[in-house]
C-alpha cells in the first residue's frame, strides 16, 4: 500500500502549474467563483536581481543554521526552508505595507522575507539574549510587531486561526490590509482550518490562505496523507476560491499573490493558493529522509530550482554576470557570517529573563 | 582557508554517532546538498551532506569509527585553488565550540544531579491590590449575577472601541443563558458576533484579534465545550507574549458558566479552575457575588492579558447587592473576606462559596466562630489573605467543586504547610467533588458534589469538636 504510494508521489509534480495553460478544473458543486491560475509576468531586470538576492540570503541563512545545529550552537527543533524560498519572496513582493505575515515552525524564510534582522533571528536560534525574543522562543516561536510578522507558532494548523482572527481585526478597523497565512500540506488536514475556512467565508474575511504544499508531512507523502491532493479544491465546502501555483518559480508566486491581495483588497473574502513547492532537506535536522529517494530530490534541485531559475535569466539575457552574482552571493554570505558570528558571541539571556513577559 | 567538516548533531540529545560510510573520497568534487558520509546514531542513520563547494581534501575519521563526538572534525573541505598541502597541523585541531555551547553547559548542569539554586531567579513578587473604597452613602442596588455581568460588558464596550464579544448565541439568541441580553441592539452585529459551534476556530480568531490589538470576550457557551479550544487557550493566549519576549501577547477574555449545573451528567458538569490555574500566562477568575461578577468582568476585559472567567450557570440568577458607581472595578488577585472570625479559616470560591456560607449559619449555632474567605481568583493566587487568616485561626478547610487530584484546595494546603506549618493545629481538610465522572441520577449526582453536611463535619474534625 505504502509503495504504492509512494511511487505515485514520486512523479514530479510541481511547476506544471504555472507553464501550463489555465484550465476550470472546479467541479460546479456550488458558486465557489472559478479562477484562472495567473499567468506569471516576466520580471524587470530589478525584480529578477532583487528576488534572487533575496531568495539567496534565505538559502544561505538556512545553509548556516544547518551548520549551527550540527555544532550545538542551535538546539531542539530546527526546520530548514531550503528549496522553498520563492514561496515567501514571491509573496513578499505582492504585499504592500500593513499587510500581516504568520507561518508555522518553518519559519525563517518568512521572517527575513519581511525584512526582520538576521541577527536578530540567528540570535534567537542560538537562544541569546539579542534574539527576537530574548532566546525564549527559539526557532518556533519568533514575532516582530514592527514588521508584522505574527510568528512562529509551533502547534501544527494553529496559525490557521490566528491568521483568520488577524483578518477579523482588519476588517473590524476597516483597514484595507490582508492576513497573509502560510500552512504546509500537513496542516491543511488539521481541523481547525476549516472551521477558519468557514468563518472567513461567512464573514468576508481578507485572509489569503498559503498552502505550502512542499509534498511531505514530515515523512508522510501528500497521497499517503491526504484524500484530496488538490488543496486548491480544499475551501470547496466553503465557496473558497484557490488556485494551485508553481511555487518554484517566483514570477508565479508574484503574479498568484498580486491576483490574491487583489481579491482580498477588493472585499472578496478568502482566497487559497496553493504554492507547489519542494524542500530539500528533511523535515527537521533530525530527520533521515527515508520516505523519498535521493533522484528526487536531486532532479528537483537540478531541473527546479527557484534561485538557479532566476540565475539563469539574468545570465541569458546578460543583465548580470557570473561575477556579478558572486558578488551577490558574497555580500549575502557576509550578512549570514556576521550574523552567525552575533549569535555565537552574544551572551545567553539574565538569568532574571526567566521569570519576565509572563504577564504585562 | 580548508574548512572542516565536523561530526553533525543530528537530533535534540545526540552527543556521538558511528561513521557508517563514506560516500565521497580524498579528491571528490562535492556541491552543497552533495551526500559526503552516512552516520549512525542511536535512532537512524542519517545522510551528511555538504554544505560548502570544495575538494574533499583529507578524510580525518574513517568509515566503521565508532562513537564519534558530535563536532569532532570528520573531513577537510579544499575551495578551488587549495591543495592538500595547505592543509597544517592546525586544520585538524578539534575546535573547543561544542564545550561552549549552550546546550552542553545545560547538560553539566544536569550531571550534578541538582540544579543549583543561586541559578534560578526567584519570581517577582507583585503587591496585591486593595478593593476600592466605596463612598459612603453609595446606594447598593440588588442585581443578579446575570445582569451584573451584562452590565460590565456593556460599559466596557462603551468604554472602549476595540471591545467585541463573539461565541455561540451571543447576538440574535440574546445568549444562551442570557447574559449577553440586550448587547447586540446597541452595539450591533459588527462588535456581537455570532459565531458557528467551532470552539477551537473561534477561540483562535479571538486570540488572533487580540495579537492585532482588539480586545475580544469569547463567551464559550459552557467552559465544558472549551476542551475543544484548549490548544489555542493555552498554546497561542497563555505563552505568547513569553514566547515573543514580551512584544505580543493576547488581551483577551474567555468567559462562561462552568463546573456543574443540574442534572447535565459528566461532560457538561466539569469544573476547570484548577485546569486553567496550572498555566502560566493567564490569569483565573471566579467570582461568587454579583458585585464581583461586575467588578472583576471590567477588571478581566481591561486586562493587557488572557484572562479565564469562570461563571456558574446556578449563581446566574442569584440576586446580590451591587454598588451603583459608575465605574466599579475590582482588582484581580485579591482575596475579599467575606465574613470575620476566630476559630477556623473555610477558603472557597464560585458557588462553592454556597456551602461554606451555609455551613457557617449551622456552625455559629454551635459556637464555632467561622472565618470565610473569598478567592475570587485562583491565579495569581491572594495566599497572603490566607495565610494570613490560617496564622489567626490555627485551621483550614477548603471547599470547591472541581475533582480532588491536583485540586486547588491542594495546591493552598502545600503553599500553607510551607508558609505556616507552625501555625496549624490540625491537618488541613480539602473538600472536592468526588473522584468520580458526575453521574446523572439526581440522588447520585449530590453526592458527587461537595454537601453543607462535610463542611460542617470538616470544621469539627479540625476543631476537634467530633
Amino acid at each position: 500500500m505504502a509503495r504504492a504510494a509512494t511511487k505515485t508521489s514520486a512523479k514530479p509534480a510541481p511547476a506544471r502549474a504555472g507553464t501550463r495553460p489555465a484550465k476550470k478544473t472546479i467541479p460546479m458543486l456550488n458558486d465557489t467563483p472559478v479562477l484562472d491560475i495567473p499567468k506569471p509576468e516576466e520580471f524587470t531586470k530589478e525584480q529578477e536581481l532583487s528576488s534572487f538576492r533575496e531568495m539567496l540570503l534565505i538559502r544561505r541563512f538556512e545553509e548556516k543554521a544547518g551548520q549551527l545545529y550540527g555544532m550545538g550552537f542551535i538546539g531542539g527543533f530546527c526546520h530548514l526552508y531550503i528549496g522553498q524560498e520563492a514561496v515567501v519572496i514571491g509573496m513578499q513582493m505582492a504585499m504592500k505595507e500593513g499587510d500581516q505575515v504568520i507561518t508555522g515552525y518553518r519559519d525563517h524564510g518568512h521572517m527575513l522575507a519581511t525584512g526582520m534582522d538576521p541577527r536578530g533571528v540567528m540570535a534567537e536560534l542560538t537562544g541569546r539574549r539579542s534574539g527576537y525574543s530574548r532566546g525564549k522562543g527559539g526557532s518556533m516561536h519568533m514575532f516582530s510587531k514592527e514588521k508584522n510578522f505574527f510568528g512562529g507558532h509551533g502547534i501544527v494548523g494553529a496559525q490557521v486561526p490566528l491568521g483568520t482572527g488577524i483578518a477579523l481585526a482588519n476588517r473590524y478597523r476597516g483597514n484595507d490590509s490582508v492576513s497573509l497565512t502560510y500552512f504546509g500540506d500537513g496542516a491543511a488536514n488539521q481541523g481547525q482550518v476549516y472551521e477558519s475556512f468557514n468563518m472567513a467565508s461567512l464573514w468576508k474575511l481578507p485572509v489569503i490562505y498559503i498552502i505550502e504544499n512542499n509534498r511531505y508531512a514530515m515523512g508522510t507523502a501528500v497521497s499517503r496523507s491526504s484524500a484530496e491532493t488538490n488543496f486548491a479544491h480544499r475551501g470547496l465546502s466553503f465557496k473558497i476560491p484557490g488556485v494551485q501555483v508553481d511555487g518554484m518559480d517566483v514570477r508565479a508566486v508574484k503574479a498568484a499573490g498580486d491576483m490574491a491581495v487583489e481579491w482580498c483588497r477588493s472585499g472578496k473574502g478568502p482566497i487559497i493558493l496553493e504554492m507547489q513547492t519542494y524542500r530539500y532537506r528533511g523535515h527537521s535536522m533530525s530527520d533521515p529522509a527515508k520516505y523519498r529517494s535521493k533522484d528526487e530530490v536531486q532532479k528537483m534541485r537540478s531541473e527546479h530550482d527557484p534561485i538557479e531559475q532566476v540565475r539563469k535569466r539574468l545570465l541569458d539575457k546578460k543583465w548580470a554576470s557570473e561575477d556579478d552574482l558572486k558578488a551577490v552571493d558574497k555580500e549575502v554570505r557576509d550578512i549570514v557570517a556576521d550574523a552567525a558570528d552575533f549569535a555565537q558571541s552574544d551572551p545567553e539571556p539574565d538569568p532574571s529573563e526567566l521569570y519576565t513577559d509572563i504577564l504585562i | 582557508m580548508p574548512t572542516q567538516i565536523l561530526m553533525p548533531a543530528l537530533s535534540p540529545t545526540m552527543e556521538e554517532g558511528n561513521l557508517s560510510k563514506w560516500v565521497k573520497k580524498e579528491g571528490d568534487k562535492v556541491a552543497p546538498g552533495d551526500v559526503i558520509a552516512e552516520i549512525e546514531t542511536d535512532k537512524a542513520t542519517m545522510e551528511v551532506e555538504a554544505v560548502d563547494e570544495g575538494t574533499l581534501g583529507k578524510i580525518l575519521v574513517e568509515e566503521g569509527a565508532q562513537g564519534v563526538r558530535v563536532n569532532t572534525p570528520i573531513a577537510i573541505l579544499l575551495a578551488d585553488g587549495e591543495s592538500a598541502d595547505d592543509l597544517g597541523k592546525d586544520a585538524v585541531t578539534p575546535p573547543p565550540a561544542r564545550a561552549q555551547a549552550p546546550a552542553e553547559v545545560h547538560a553539566d548542569q544536569q550531571a550534578e544531579g541538582f540544579p543549583r539554586p543561586a541559578a534560578t531567579p526567584k519570581a517577582a513578587t507583585q503587591p496585591m491590590p486593595s478593593d476600592p473604597d466605596i463612598p459612603e452613602g453609595t446606594e447598593m442596588v440588588e442585581m443578579t449575577v446575570r445582569e451584573a455581568l451584562r452590565d460590565a460588558m456593556a460599559e466596557e464596550m462603551r468604554r472602549d472601541a476595540d471591545v467585541l464579544i463573539m461565541g455561540e448565541e451571543v447576538a440574535e439568541y440574546q445568549g444562551a443563558y442570557k447574559v449577553t441580553q440586550g448587547l447586540l441592539q446597541e452595539f450591533g452585529a459588527k462588535r456581537v458576533i455570532d459565531t458557528p459551534i467551532t470552539e477551537h476556530g473561534f477561540a483562535g480568531v479571538g486570540i488572533g484579534a487580540a495579537f492585532a490589538g482588539l480586545k475580544p470576550i469569547v463567551e464559550f457557551m459552557t467552559f465544558n465545550f472549551a476542551m475543544q479550544a484548549m490548544d489555542q487557550i493555552v498554546n497561542s493566549a497563555a505563552k505568547t507574549l513569553y514566547m515573543a519576549g514580551g512584544q505580543m501577547g493576547a488581551p483577551i477574555v474567555f468567559r462562561g458558566p462552568n463546573g456543574a449545573a443540574a442534572r447535565v451528567a459528566a461532560q457538561h458538569s466539569q469544573d476547570y479552575a484548577a485546569w486553567y490555574s496550572h498555566i502560566p500566562g493567564l490569569k483565573v477568575v471566579m467570582p461568587y457575588t454579583a458585585a464581583d461578577a461586575k467588578g472583576l468582568l471590567k477588571a478581566a476585559i481591561r486586562d493587557p492579558n488572557p484572562v479565564i472567567f469562570l461563571e456558574n450557570e446556578i449563581l446566574y440568577g442569584q440576586s446580590f447587592q451591587v454598588p451603583k458607581l459608575d465605574d466599579f472595578v475590582l482588582p484581580i488577585g485579591k482575596a475579599r473576606i467575606h465574613k470575620q472570625g476566630r476559630d477556623v479559616t473555610i477558603v472557597s470560591f464560585g458557588i462553592g462559596m454556597t456551602y461554606a456560607i451555609k455551613a457557617e449559619e449551622e456552625l455559629r449555632g454551635m459556637g464555632i466562630d467561622v472565618e470565610i474567605i473569598d478567592l475570587r481568583t485562583i491565579r495569581p493566587m491572594d495566599l497572603d489573605t490566607v495565610v494570613e487568616s490560617v496564622k489567626k485561626t490555627n485551621r483550614l478547610v477548603t471547599i470547591e467543586e472541581g475533582f480532588p487530584q491536583s485540586s486547588v484546595g491542594d495546591h493552598i494546603a502545600s503553599k500553607v504547610m510551607q508558609r505556616a506549618f507552625d501555625y496549624l493545629d490540625a491537618p488541613i481538610i480539602t473538600i472536592a467533588g468526588k473522584d468520580v465522572p458526575m453521574p446523572y441520577a439526581a440522588n447520585l449526582e449530590k453526592l458527587a458534589l461537595p454537601s453543607v453536611v462535610e463542611v460542617v463535619e470538616a470544621v469539627k474534625a479540625v476543631t476537634y469538636r467530633a
